[in-house]
């Protein structure tokens, strides 16, 4: 099953590498990640997402709470919770496709952020499986290059991940 | 406020943690703080002959007194060298500070000379790790350093250090602070006592219970506790490798280790247990044999102090997390509770009293001097040079070993009533542990028996601080079980490979050890003999100022048994000897 896990850190030099360093150490797999400093300057926020059963999330969770600069985890799956991924796509623009993928866009609700003579870059924003079905409804447009953020996520309601 | 050098901070730091030791061995980017080591003349250092004996030497010292050791090497190579004895530390929970020269900060990521990324290379085998970014913060991070790796599940912590931060010449403010928090770091200091009810409950109802205690309760000076709440539930105690001398091994309660070379009883209880209750033990592979065959009648409580040891392997029905101290309090004042608000006697008198006669009837069939070759072999029997070793000491002596047949030899027969003596590589398995560590040992208790149980493969991995013990007259005693093999492998070889002997038999190749002995200035002894066996242990150990080297020429084709049947055996699935399992 796909989780994803919430950790707040210390924004230390080598922090992230001992997160990283544990899931290829322990053979567990990271789907995505993502990783930025939070407004407490000290602490950097990490979201990433990862599958297995509940022993195995529970292993993850436990060795991750382990490590010296890991202050709080949370598994955002186990409640209501918002999760986003944000997608840039360069896609071939020509002819009639330029209409079609501009029309493309504006089902989705993207937003063509770069307009070339024969290329758009569409920046596109929502839970991995709507940018998913984006890329496949792009249909006969070439995409050129994708690049995607990883998810990042937050509980929904009252709960809060702070210190 | 005082102002000192980033070399002269770091030397005082040591000071104030009160060191009694640093284990190491000076290079380049080091320079700077064995000058102030030099100037300071405070905290003694031991040079040893290769930088992996320095991070043994400290991690016997930390097995033997609870203290954490410390060691200082160079970058690079120092460094590197280093890194096996640290992956030894930390597979077995041993408190270690490791300071690590490291190039000057400008020259970081060149590729410069000696450079190394300490940090990087030894991630995955550290409990922590820093890398100084600016002299000021030494004091604190050595303080957070020892802090770490002495407290919750203890670890060994790298402290790496560029150059450049500890020259003598750039002075600031030095204050050791008196006390550390860290808002990400916040070991359990309490079991829950939710658990601790139910665990307690769980115990006293129990028909066939088992007490599995590992290294954990040694490193958290828990075996008196245990002791206690064993006697005084009259439940039978098995230890682990890393937890001989938990429970004191002469005890009628005492079932001997657990696993792939554990006691048929201790085995077999196990298997047939109803309530195991686990304490500082990990449900090691070397413990459970197959997993999805592991005790399957009994329910399981699982105390350990570090949460990610519990249901890693096998599923608990009781966890409880904490040290073992404090859990072990807490549970002993439940089942004192519990017995007296109960109606009826518990545990249940009858159901012990007929657990124990199977127990014993498990003893008397195949208990540990079963199926040896004694009286077939003209050779001194391994089993035999351990119980001259350990009737030489009286039982009292800190016996370290290498890792193969010796080990499990020494592991078995030599019975320790105390935490704290048996100090072998158990998680890692790291030979060349033995001598380095019994160095450690020796200093930090000089008027104690101390006995490296090695091999003359192991022996030969470490073999250059012999060089060291003649520098610091460290007078221990090497019991090298000598039979031109790599015994352990031969065993293997002999039951899974058809005796195709691959590159475990040493010819004839192997040192005059006696001479060799004798060129560092110690003394060597070489027994052939069964007769010479026990008079030449006791004249070694008679000896309290030298250094013996007893070459002990055995038997080159025994066994270590029982051994565990695997693959797709159970705890009772045992080899009893060449010839019989169960």
């Amino acid at each position: 099953m796909r989780r994803i896990l919430s950790v707040l850190m210390e924004n230390e030099p080598g922090a992230l590498s001992r997160v990283v360093g544990l899931f290829s150490q322990r053979g567990y797999n990271i789907e995505s990640l993502n990783v930025a400093p939070t407004t407490d300057q000290t602490l950097s926020r990490l979201t990433l997402t990862t599958t297995g059963d509940d022993l195995k999330i529970e292993q993850i969770t436990k060795h991750l709470n382990k490590i010296v600069d890991v202050v709080k985890v949370v598994d955002l799956t186990e409640g209501a919770h918002v999760e986003r991924d944000m997608l840039l796509v360069k896609v071939r623009a020509e002819g009639a496709q330029r209409d079609e993928v501009k029309r493309t866009t504006d089902i989705f609700r993207g937003q063509i952020v770069d307009v070339g003579p024969a290329t758009y870059i569409v920046q596109l924003t929502g839970p991995i499986d709507k940018l998913d079905s984006f890329l496949s409804a792009l249909g006969e447009a070439e995409i050129l290059e994708v690049v995607r953020s990883g998810v990042a996520g937050m509980a929904r309601g009252e709960k809060v991940l702070t210190i | 406020m005082e102002q000192l050098s980033g070399g002269d901070m770091i030397v005082r730091a040591l000071e104030d943690e009160g060191v009694e030791y640093i284990f190491g061995y000076p290079g380049g980017a080091a320079l700077h703080i064995y000058d102030s080591i030099f100037k300071a003349n405070s905290v003694p250092h031991i040079l040893v002959r290769h930088e992996q004996a320095a991070t043994h030497a400290a991690d016997g010292y930390a097995r033997a007194t609870g203290k954490p050791g410390v060691v200082l090497v160079t970058s690079g190579p120092g460094a590197t060298n280093a890194i096996t004895g640290i992956a030894t530390a930390y597979m077995d929970s041993i408190p270690m500070v490791v300071i690590s020269g490291q190039v000057q900060s400008h020259l970081i990521g060149e590729d410069a000379f000696q450079e190394t990324d300490m940090v990087g290379i030894s991630r995955p085998i550290v409990k922590h790790s820093f890398m100084v970014q600016r002299t000021e913060d030494i004091p604190s991070i050595i303080k957070k350093a020892f802090y770490i790796a002495t407290t919750g599940r203890p670890g060994p912590v790298v402290v790496d250090v560029p150059k450049d931060l500890t020259h003598p010449e750039h002075k600031f403010d030095y204050a050791y602070p008196e006390s550390v928090s860290m808002r990400s770091y916040q070991p359990s200091t309490k079991g829950h006592s939710g658990q601790v009810r139910k665990a307690a409950r769980l115990l006293l109802n129990a028909k066939r219970p088992v007490i599995y205690a590992g290294g954990g309760v040694i490193q958290g000076e828990g075996s008196e506790l245990l002791t206690q709440l064993a006697k005084k539930l009259n439940y039978p105690v098995t230890n682990t490798l890393m937890g001989l001398g938990a429970y004191p091994a002469t005890d009628r309660q005492f079932l001997g280790m657990l696993g792939m070379h554990g006691f048929y009883e201790a085995n077999m209880a196990m298997h047939h247990s109803d309530v195991i209750l686990a304490v500082g033990a990990r449900f090691d592979d070397r413990v459970t044999n197959t997993v999805s065959k592991f005790c399957p009648g009994a329910k399981i409580i699982h105390i350990d102090v570090d949460p990610a040891s519990i249901a890693k392997i096998v599923p608990v029905d009781v966890p409880i997390v904490g040290p073992v101290t404090t859990v072990l309090k807490d549970l002993d004042a439940q089942i004192d509770q519990q017995q007296s608000s109960s109606e009826r006697t518990i545990p249940d008198a009858e159901a012990i009293a007929d657990w124990w006669s199977q127990i014993d009837s498990w003893r008397a069939a195949h208990g540990l001097w079963h199926g040896r070759r004694y009286d077939e072999s003209d050779f001194i029997m391994p089993q035999d040079a351990i119980t001259a070793l350990y009737e030489a000491t009286h039982g009292e002596a800190y016996v370290t070993s290498d890792v193969g047949q010796h080990q499990m030899f020494a592991a078995q027969y030599y019975k320790f009533d105390y935490p704290r003596r048996w100090i072998n590589s158990g998680g890692l398995g790291t030979m060349g542990f033995g001598l380095p560590a019994a160095m450690g040992i020796k200093l930090a208790m000089p008027n104690a028996d101390v006995a490296c149980v090695t091999g003359e493969g192991s022996i030969q991995m470490n073999i250059q601080e012999l060089s060291t013990c003649a520098q610091y007259n460290i007078p221990v005693k090497i019991v090298n079980l000598r039979n031109n093999y790599l015994g352990m492998v031969k065993q293997w070889q002999d039951m899974q490979y058809d005796s195709r002997y691959s590159e475990s038999h040493y010819a004839s190749s192997l040192p005059d050890f006696v001479k060799l002995a004798e060129a560092y200035g110690h003394v060597g002894m070489e027994i052939k003999d069964k007769a010479d066996l026990e008079p030449a242990m006791r004249e070694a150990f008679s000896m309290k100022d030298k250094l013996v080297f007893l070459d002990i020429f055995i038997d080159p084709h025994e066994h270590v048994y029982p051994m565990h049947v695997a693959p797709n055996g159970a705890m009772k699935d045992m080899w009893l000897s060449k010839t019989e399992r169960t």
